[in-house]
């Protein structure tokens, strides 16, 4: 498609709609008088609104998409349920498990499928040709990257909360007979006792910014597989690299700073005052991390172009 | 084609060849012309190099200055480590009733009693090395007859011993060990124990009576001087306490003592009155109280000792010890760039479609996976081992200047380690460019070749996990293949937390042998798919 055929690929300003354009007589826009706020945001609603609509049959008809949030749920639930079986409190044996934190063991695999999630829904158009279409028909692209955004973590938050459901369930009904019973100190595992509701609904965020943080490294990078390894990296280097760490200082430093470490004590719900980060406050950590990816993915996204 | 049908095997052969060397020189082209996988391997290595020169760098060792002077740091802090005749790290402290023997000869004992006191996990407050200790005698506390070399701190040496929890022993030169009668020492049931020198041969055996004995083991010292020392000796290493939390086990350790009553001593030669105690490797190295001694009434010596003779190794060596690999730690960073770069060596081709023209050109399929392979293996290896050198040399001094101590090992052992990191990353590329041709779709195989390499790491090191299931990952998954950086291995005969970052279950050439397994499985998948499939 050629440039001219695309319409103003580089517009000099990104935040005009093209119905501005079409009232403004192109050339003549700034001329034009300002429209009232009320109407600007009723248009950028309105521009969200298709968005999200285009977005939307997108998502649902790329064939990856069920596959993936399908994978994602299974990897979940599987690997929280075989960490629940190989787990056993042996009678006499003083045993320290946090049975919540045990069972959601498998959002470790399954943030991985969410990850490819986000970066496909982004990458993906980069590596068909298909943004100049998409940058074309909707030339506002923080809107569309908006639109991506919170499909991608509706969708991400919708198979996180069936995944850590299912965990949970596959804990409380495993968990019992291998010794964690309510005589040991380990009542069943139920989303009426709120630390295991703050645990559970915490890893359905935690899904909700790592595909945030996914989509944001990939509208900076737009390479898919470039975009993956940054992610995985950033999540996994700051748990290494304290695990190695001599110094306990730098150590807590570390833990504290990851998005995954940081994030995932959102699931502690025994012995809070051991962990180097209180669990909302971790959470915020990985929010930070999600935030100032899509701030560089949005900054790129309306400087370069497509 | 009919040509080619009634060609001799080996002018096939030589054709094979010959196409395989144009496959090979096609994708060199294609590797080494895409800027952002040289910019990749580059970064990948600088990443390994910040990530290991940071970890050398923040050791932050303190250790107290003499009375009235400040605290110390850096290099002020160094132990004075023995090195034992292996060359490795050793523990040589014990208290020793000693006096010379000359020529051949034997020394034998009963001993009648092994007792002990040991850290009770209680902190201790200045009260002295003896404060906080509790009742009780550790598995490996150790009494018995020794023959060293001389007196000098890591001396070859052989002992015959009984332990606190272990039976009796025979053990020489700090890291063999073998067993001999089972239990532990009593009045009604003294074990008897016995060493022959016979020239450069030291024999060890053990009786319950006295009259019968049965041989243990034989140690070869060569070059073992006329005059050695022989006599009693008592050891006993650290103790530690686990606490299992709800985010791991932490380790606290502490001294021990170990008291044990010897009768029926008999060494041909010696004089009576001629037995000296010393308390060898007394020092703030060892890991022991540092107190010892010996009473004597007739023909029964009482001796107490504390410390050990045993390979220092991290963990149980009593010092902050650290090992080469610990530099090493920023090979995940790098396998994590080139496991991107080695899926997208194969996944850009389907993206770009020039994978039809890869195909058309060099049309036996299996030969574009092995030029791949060889391709991007040879380069991730040459990268990975010029890191890898860098970092073992230059981190290793670091940690030195900050006053760490780098436990020691041979030439074969570092090779080994710095070749294997290397090879490690470059069998992780290939790995990841078999999932590549299988998945084809770059993200699904990036992520996959990631979470088989790195994730199943970071669960295995990082004490996410119950112990159990961190080993089973350890062993079954590719990544078992880190096991090629471990430097020192777990002796059984000292009692030392040994798990992972450190120690991994597997052997280092067994892990390694596991992630080279998954990487031909991968490789095998992607050639039966890339023939069977339309590109």
């Amino acid at each position: 498609m050629s440039r001219a055929g695309a319409g103003r690929l580089r517009p000099r300003e990104p935040d005009m709609t093209g119905q501005d354009l079409l009232r403004a007589g192109g050339a003549a826009s700034r001329a034009a008088p300002p429209a009232g706020l009320s109407a600007r945001l009723r248009a950028g609603a309105s521009a969200l609104q298709d968005a999200l609509r285009a977005e939307w049959s997108k998502l649902l008809t790329s064939p990856g998409t069920f596959w993936l949030l399908a994978g994602a749920v299974a990897v979940t639930v599987a690997t929280g349920a075989a960490a629940a079986a190989a787990t056993r409190c042996q009678p006499g044996a003083p045993c320290q498990v946090d049975t919540a934190r045990l069972s959601l063991t498998g959002v470790y695999l399954g943030q991985a499928a969410i990850a490819i999630l986000g970066v496909l829904v982004v990458s993906g158009e980069y590596s068909t040709g298909m943004v100049s279409v998409t940058l074309a028909a909707m030339p506002r692209r923080l809107i569309v990257l908006t639109a991506k955004a919170i499909l991608a973590t509706g969708l991400a938050m919708a198979a996180g909360a069936v995944a850590c459901g299912g965990s949970l369930l596959a804990g409380a009904l495993i968990l019992p007979g291998h010794g964690f019973t309510a005589a040991r100190g380990f009542p069943s595992l139920s989303l009426a006792d709120g630390p295991v509701l703050r645990a559970t609904a915490g890893s359905v965020l935690y899904l909700g910014l790592i595909a945030l943080l996914a989509l944001g490294t990939a509208a900076a990078l737009r390479d898919a597989a470039a975009s993956m390894g940054t992610v995985l990296g950033l999540l996994y280097l700051f748990p290494i690299v304290a695990a190695f760490a001599s110094d306990r200082e730098w150590k807590r430093h570390l833990e504290q700073a990851g998005p995954m470490t940081a994030g995932l004590d959102i699931q502690a719900t025994r012995d809070l005052h051991s962990l180097p980060i209180g669990p909302w406050a971790g959470l915020g950590v990985l929010a930070a991390w999600a935030a100032a990816a899509l701030l560089a993915g949005g900054l790129l996204l309306r400087s370069r172009d497509a | 084609m009919t040509a080619q049908a009634t060609r001799s095997p080996a002018g096939q052969r030589r054709a094979g060849t010959a196409s395989l060397l144009r496959a090979l020189r096609a994708e060199w082209v294609k590797f080494r012309s895409v800027r952002g996988w040289a910019a990749g391997m580059v970064v990948a290595m600088l990443v390994m190099l910040a990530v290991g020169l940071f970890a050398a760098g923040n050791a932050n060792i303190a250790c107290p200055g003499a009375p009235g002077q400040p605290v110390r740091t850096g290099p002020a802090c160094l132990p004075r480590i023995p090195i034992g005749p292996g060359g490795e790290a050793v523990t040589d402290s014990f208290y020793f009733v000693h006096q010379p023997l000359t020529g051949n000869g034997s020394i034998t004992v009963a001993v009648t009693s092994l007792t002990g006191r040991h850290f009770g996990g209680a902190a201790q407050a200045g009260q002295g090395p003896l404060a906080g200790l509790v009742p009780g005698a550790v598995g490996w506390a150790k009494a018995g007859i020794l023959i060293s070399q001389s007196a000098k701190q890591g001396a070859a040496y052989a002992a015959m011993m009984a332990t606190g929890g272990h039976g009796a022993r025979f053990q020489y030169d700090y890291v063999n060990d073998v067993p001999g009668r089972p239990g532990r020492p009593s009045p009604a049931a003294p074990l008897w124990l016995r060493l022959v020198r016979s020239g450069d041969t030291i024999t060890g055996y053990d009786s319950a009576g006295g009259s019968h004995w049965a041989r243990v083991g034989t140690a070869t010292m060569p070059g073992l001087p006329q005059t050695v020392q022989a006599g009693l000796f008592v050891t006993s290493p650290l103790s530690t306490v686990t606490t299992a939390s709800f985010g791991g086990s932490s380790g606290q350790s502490g001294p021990s003592q170990a008291t044990a009553v010897f009768s029926h001593l008999a060494m041909p030669g010696a004089s009576p009155g001629g037995w000296v105690g010393t308390n060898a490797g007394a020092g703030p190295a060892s890991p022991g109280t540092g107190v010892g001694g010996f009473r004597r009434s007739g023909g029964t010596f009482t001796v107490t000792g504390s410390g050990d003779i045993a390979p220092a190794v991290p963990g149980a060596a009593g010092f902050p010890a650290a090992t080469i690999e610990d530099h090493l730690v920023g090979a995940f960073a790098a396998l994590i760039a080139v496991a991107v770069i080695g899926a997208m060596f194969i996944t850009a081709e389907y993206r770009r479609g020039l994978i039809r023209t890869t195909l058309a050109a060099s049309p036996r399929r299996g030969q574009v996976l092995a030029a791949k392979a060889i391709v991007v293996g040879s380069a991730t290896f040459v990268l990975g081992l010029a890191a890898s050198v860098i970092l073992v040399v230059v981190g290793t001094r670091i940690s030195r200047d900050q006053g760490e101590y780098v436990l020691p090992v041979s030439w074969l052992t570092q090779a080994r380690v710095v070749a294997g990191t290397a090879a490690l990353l470059a069998v992780g590329a290939v790995f990841a460019l078999g999932v590549g041709a299988m998945l084809r779709r770059g993200a699904a195989a990036v992520a996959t070749s990631i979470v088989g390499l790195v994730l199943t790491y970071v669960l295995g090191v990082a004490a996410v996990l119950p112990a159990p299931a961190a080993e089973w990952l350890l062993r079954v998954t590719p990544a078992a293949g880190f096991a090629i950086q471990q430097s020192i291995p777990a002796y059984p005969q000292v009692a030392g937390g040994y798990g992972p970052p450190v120690y991994f279950p597997l052997s280092p050439w067994a892990g390694f042998a596991v992630l080279c397994a998954w990487a031909a499985a991968a490789l095998v998948g992607a050639y039966v798919l890339l023939r069977r499939r339309d590109a």
